[in-house]
């Protein structure tokens, strides 16, 4: 049988976007002036995507360098958050004590916004970019260390119990059945630590300055190039998309039975 | 003399009230007094809920009496130990593992100061022993229940366990495959004659593969009724056996202890036999 075009699921997609850049242009022509029009941000961006790895000095880059420079940022950020994340949840996932002793202060610091964050990195470390990745591992990381602790607590006893009656080592133990028992928790943790890092990276490089697409958003605010802004937020938007599609990938493929 | 011993042992577990259940201690195993000599092959045959896999996890060590001891080759048993090799009532392979890795697993655990080309040898004796040579690579899920079952069987004669527990290991299985696996189990250990302490509810598989056959009476507060001799040459073949007069004499008496609940005979008491 023939396989039909499934014409909704293009027509569909199309439709919401096209309502969006109805939205978009309303608001620039009836609410607010200031507001770039979607074809006015499209003419003063395009050299921005259509030659985006251009350099033309710090702040003034091609797109895709931006995001490249963000990514990096987000990327040693992220490393940060799992490799503290991960062996922290399986601690809090092991020991009910360390549990009950660590809750309180995981539950207080979790609600904390990288807006706050951030001037305390810089007092800490008294430069922007250790500042940077501090604030996005801190912010990033307690998605991770939820899921991995929740994974260890429901390691079925019959698994548990199979590692007791050949009488596996410690160590044996921790690889061969809770590590693989853990993994398919430790990766939802990981994505939505991903997901969370992204978003931490645009405050963390506003209020750094740094180079990447936080920091060229806020620049461009300053120098009242409004368009500019527009075109950070949607390569935000489509960079943070295509990483939660990756990770979700990456995250089916260790699911195990 | 005896290779496992139970002298009294009870066991009860602590129930949390649930909604409008009360809580408190619930009796499930009373009073279990079992000895087993080496070569035997017991079958312990109760209805569901009354304590068996209880039975077996106190045996393997996986928890503990409340009162009563518990004797390997003379010696208190003290936790799990490859010594006492259980093949569970839900397999518990692990998924992440193939079949030749988790049968490595156990044969790695037992026999660490081989070499790993001994090691290997022997896990892939154990996987060929139940038919699955063929299937070494394959994950688990890509098995059937079967198939599960044997890699289940496999791992515990790979620990080469001096007591082998099978906690119902085919009651998840379609009547023809249990079939199957239960032949198969009788000619594995027509050859190895390794003790075994089998759990089931099906009279038939007790009856082909057992020397000996105890009834648990329903809980709470279940314990073992008296012996059961089955008196018939190993291997056994299910045509054979039906003919058998012992071993009708036997379904009987199983059949017997199961309904009436009978428990072993108290000093003084009378006992009707027939
Ligand atoms: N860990 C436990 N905590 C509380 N009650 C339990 C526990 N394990 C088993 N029981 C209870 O003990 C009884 C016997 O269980 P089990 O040994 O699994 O029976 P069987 O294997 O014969 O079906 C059941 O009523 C069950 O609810
Ligand atoms: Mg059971």
């Amino acid at each position: 049988m023939e396989k039909r075009f499934d014409s909704a699921a293009v027509i569909l997609p199309l439709l919401g976007i096209g309502l969006m850049l109805f939205i978009w242009t309303a608001i620039s022509l009836k609410v607010a002036p200031d507001l770039p029009s979607p074809l006015k941000t499209w003419q003063e961006s395009k050299q921005y995507i259509l030659d985006p790895f251009f350099k033309d000095g710090e702040m003034n880059q091609g797109i895709l360098r931006f995001a490249f420079l963000s990514l990096v940022r987000v990327a040693k950020g992220f490393t940060l958050a799992i490799a503290i994340g991960t062996p922290l949840g399986f601690l809090l996932g092991l020991s009910p004590k360390f549990n009950q002793g660590f809750d309180p202060v995981i539950q207080v610091l979790r609600p904390i916004s990288p807006l706050a964050w951030l001037p305390l990195g810089l007092v800490i470390f008294k430069q922007s970019e250790p500042a940077a990745l501090f604030t996005i591992a801190i912010c990033a990381m307690w998605p991770t260390v939820i899921n991995t602790a929740m994974g260890v607590r429901s390691i079925g006893t019959e698994y548990l119990n199979v590692g007791r009656v050949l009488k596996l080592s410690p160590m044996k133990t921790l690889t061969k059945i809770m590590i693989p028992a853990t993994l398919p928790y430790m990766f939802t943790g990981y994505r939505l630590s991903l997901g969370m890092a992204w978003l931490v990276i645009v405050a963390a490089e506003m209020l750094t300055g740094s180079p990447g697409l936080g920091g060229f958003l806020w620049q461009e605010y300053n120098s009242l190039v409004y368009s500019h802004i527009l075109l950070s937020v949607l390569a935000i938007g489509l960079i943070g998309f295509a990483l939660d599609r990756l990770m979700g990938v990456v995250e089916r493929r260790f699911k195990t039975a | 003399m005896a290779i496992l011993e139970l002298n009294g042992v009870g066991k009860s577990f602590v129930r949390s009230s649930r909604g409008k259940l009360p809580g408190g201690k619930v009796e499930v195993l009373r009073d279990i007094n079992l000895s087993i000599r080496e070569n035997e092959f017991v079958c312990i045959v109760g209805r569901s809920g009354s304590g068996k896999s209880t039975l077996i996890s106190l045996i393997a060590g996986l928890i503990e009496a409340d009162s009563g001891s518990i004797l390997l080759e003379g010696q208190p048993i003290k936790g799990p130990g490859p010594d006492r090799g259980v093949i569970f009532q839900n397999y518990s392979l692990l998924p992440w593992l193939n079949v030749f890795e988790n049968v490595y697993l156990a044969v790695d655990a037992v026999a660490g100061k081989l070499s790993d080309s001994d090691k290997r040898q022997r896990t892939e004796h154990y996987i060929n022993l139940v038919n699955l040579g063929a299937a070494m690579t394959k994950l688990p899920r890509e098995l059937s229940g079967g198939m599960r079952q044997r890699v289940a069987v496999a791992r515990g004669l790979a620990m080469d366990p001096k007591v082998l527990l099978l906690d119902e290991p085919f009651s998840a299985l379609d009547a023809l495959t249990r079939g199957t696996l239960q032949e198969e189990l009788a000619r594995i250990w027509s050859e190895t004659r390794k003790t075994v302490v089998m759990i089931t509810n099906d009279i038939d598989e007790a009856i082909l593969l057992a020397d000996t056959i105890y009834t648990l009476t329903p809980g709470p507060g279940a314990t073992l009724g008296p012996a059961i001799a089955v008196d018939a040459v190993h291997p056994r073949g299910r045509l054979q056996l039906s003919g058998l007069a012992s071993c009708q004499k036997a379904r009987r008496e199983t059949l017997r202890n199961l309904t009436t609940g009978a428990s072993r005979p108290v000093a003084g008491a009378t006992v009707v036999i027939h």
